[in-house]
């Protein structure tokens, strides 16, 4: 269960990026964020992990405050939050079963992790994990040599080699062809259940988040302004998710002329 | 500044004031040229005599003297020695040294600017004018040129490695930080790999300086192939002096064919 009350993110001192969020999710659940580029998701996924500090407010997963952890505690609790990237953010030069064993490095003896020597348990758990993603015979390759769909899959290993008790996806698919970006959220719905975990996909393609997910949270500015099953995300509420222009709404549109009126 | 016409026929790269300031730094530049050129007391008689000079020295040096190859060829490979026993210890110097001087892994501001001094200080000094002062220290011989050559390297290394863990792709390491890693395992993981084939490439790229740069540092005393270069030449034995010139060609040679095999080898 990931409770997140009252959050607020402002970077320097401008005007905040998220405005007192509110967001519970509970159990094995596919949850969707969907919202305009500019309206505060991949900041509410890195506050969880707390890539990103949050300004105030708190975020609580399984009964652990996130939001009080520092040093060697906040890196303990970050063993227990799998994250998916965008761009994969997998080590080029590192063979696929390294970058898969880095996803162990918080548990990992400093030795260990220098030299390579991976624990049986640990090697066993890859081999199973590749191979229920499919990626199990790139073992040696360098991970630069995977095309995207096969990167995004080292990634999601990554993240599971953690056994986290939840997992992040920011944009997981935005840099994948379509048919590719449909398997890795097939994937990620089966792993949910396969593993109980509940996951939070940042997401651009509405038409994925309704098919794959079982929830969906429309953010617009900082703020959650829908929250409800695929089935009730209808035209009205997608206009107000994705109206409007990000500047305007932080008021620092003085003296531009909005595009339609000067083409009139 | 936008035009009233929206489809004017005319269309310049400069404005008139560019173009005068343009034209006035160009003249500044060919006025400093004369000025530096009109400033040096040259003796243009003894420019002008070169030519003579050359061919009589190149008279004096044919043919060269190969008696002495013995222990020239000796000392030659003693600075082989000072060149990679230098270059060895600089590439591990230098790895802290960048760390700190780079400004995305430096622990802070005194850290960073402490890794900036001893970048700058060791750059800014001659290998020559390190090997004087270290003669002054150890006295004269061979460990106060492996320790100049040493010096002047960390500064070349720990720029550039610095320079190419700034330059590193950040998402991997925020990758990782997401894992619970710590820093050194992030570090390891993330960072070293990036800056692999920069660190082999500095290192052979100096180690290849560092062996012509060893060929001098015997006129002032710190050791090597030099000393014989500057015996002979006081005693006026140009034809020894031949024979070194041309083993210290042929041992430069040598050491470009060994590097390039070596980048191709492990880059």
């Amino acid at each position: 269960m990931l409770k997140i009350s009252q959050l607020v993110k402002r970077y320097g001192n401008g005007a905040p990026v998220l405005k007192g969020l509110d967001l519970e999710v509970p159990g094995e659940s596919v949850v969707a964020i969907i919202g305009a580029s500019g309206a505060g998701k991949s900041t509410l996924l890195r506050c969880i992990n707390r890539l990103v500090e949050p300004s105030s407010g708190t975020i609580e997963l399984n009964g652990l405050m996130l939001t009080d952890l520092k040093g060697a505690g906040l890196r303990a609790a970050r063993r227990r939050i799998g994250m998916i990237f965008q761009s994969f953010n997998l080590v080029d030069r590192l063979t696929v079963m390294e970058n898969v064993q880095s996803g162990r490095l918080g548990y990992l003896p400093t030795w260990r992790a220098v030299f390579r020597r991976y624990p049986k348990e640990d090697i066993r758990r890859a081999y199973e994990l590749m191979e229920r993603v499919g990626i199990a015979h790139y073992a040696n390759k360098r991970a630069d040599e995977l095309s995207g769909g096969e990167r995004q899959r080292v990634g999601v290993v990554r993240a599971l080699m953690q056994e986290p008790e939840i997992l992040l996806a920011d944009e997981p698919t935005a840099s994948l062809d379509p048919k590719t970006s449909e398997q890795i959220m097939e994937l990620l719905r089966a792993l949910s259940r396969e593993f109980a975990l509940p996951v939070l996909i940042n997401i651009h393609n509405v038409a994925e988040a309704k098919l794959y997910t079982d929830r969906i949270v429309g953010m617009r500015y900082g703020r959650i302004i829908f929250d409800a099953e695929p089935a009730a995300l209808d035209t009205a509420a997608m206009d107000d998710i994705y109206a409007g222009v990000p500047a305007e709404e932080r008021g620092e549109m003085v003296n531009v002329t909005p595009l339609r009126a000067k083409n009139a | 500044m936008v035009s009233m016409d929206p489809t004017p026929q005319e269309w310049a790269r400069y404005t008139p004031r560019e173009r005068m300031l343009r034209f006035a730094v160009f003249l500044f530049t060919a006025l400093a040229i004369v000025w530096s050129l009109t400033s040096i007391d040259v003796i243009w008689a003894w420019v002008f005599d070169a030519p003579q000079q050359m061919a009589d020295l190149f008279g004096r040096m044919v043919p060269p003297d190969a008696r002495n190859l013995p222990s020239i060829l000796s000392v030659l490979l003693e600075t082989v020695n000072i060149a990679t026993i230098a270059t060895a210890i600089a590439v591990v110097v230098s790895l802290p040294v960048a760390y700190i001087a780079a400004q995305n892994t430096t622990p802070n501001a005194a850290t960073l600017w402490l890794g900036r001094f001893i970048l700058v200080s060791s750059r800014s000094v001659n290998t020559i004018i390190w090997a004087l002062l270290f003669v002054a220290i150890f006295g004269p011989g061979i460990i106060a040129g492996i320790v100049a050559i040493m010096f002047r390297s960390i500064g070349f290394i720990g720029k550039l490695l610095g320079e190419a863990i700034e330059e590193i792709d950040k998402r991997p390491v925020e990758a990782l930080e997401a894992t619970g890693a710590s820093r050194f395992k992030v570090i390891v993981y993330a960072i070293v790999p990036q800056v692999m084939p920069t660190f082999w490439a500095v290192a052979i790229l100096r180690w290849d300086i560092n062996l012509r740069e060893s060929t001098v540092l015997g006129l002032v005393g710190a050791g090597g192939i030099g000393i014989i270069l500057q015996s002979a030449i006081d005693t006026f034995n140009w034809q020894e002096a031949a024979t070194v010139l041309l083993s210290i060609l042929a041992l430069v040679v040598l050491g470009e064919v060994v590097s390039a095999w070596l980048r191709k080898r492990v880059i």
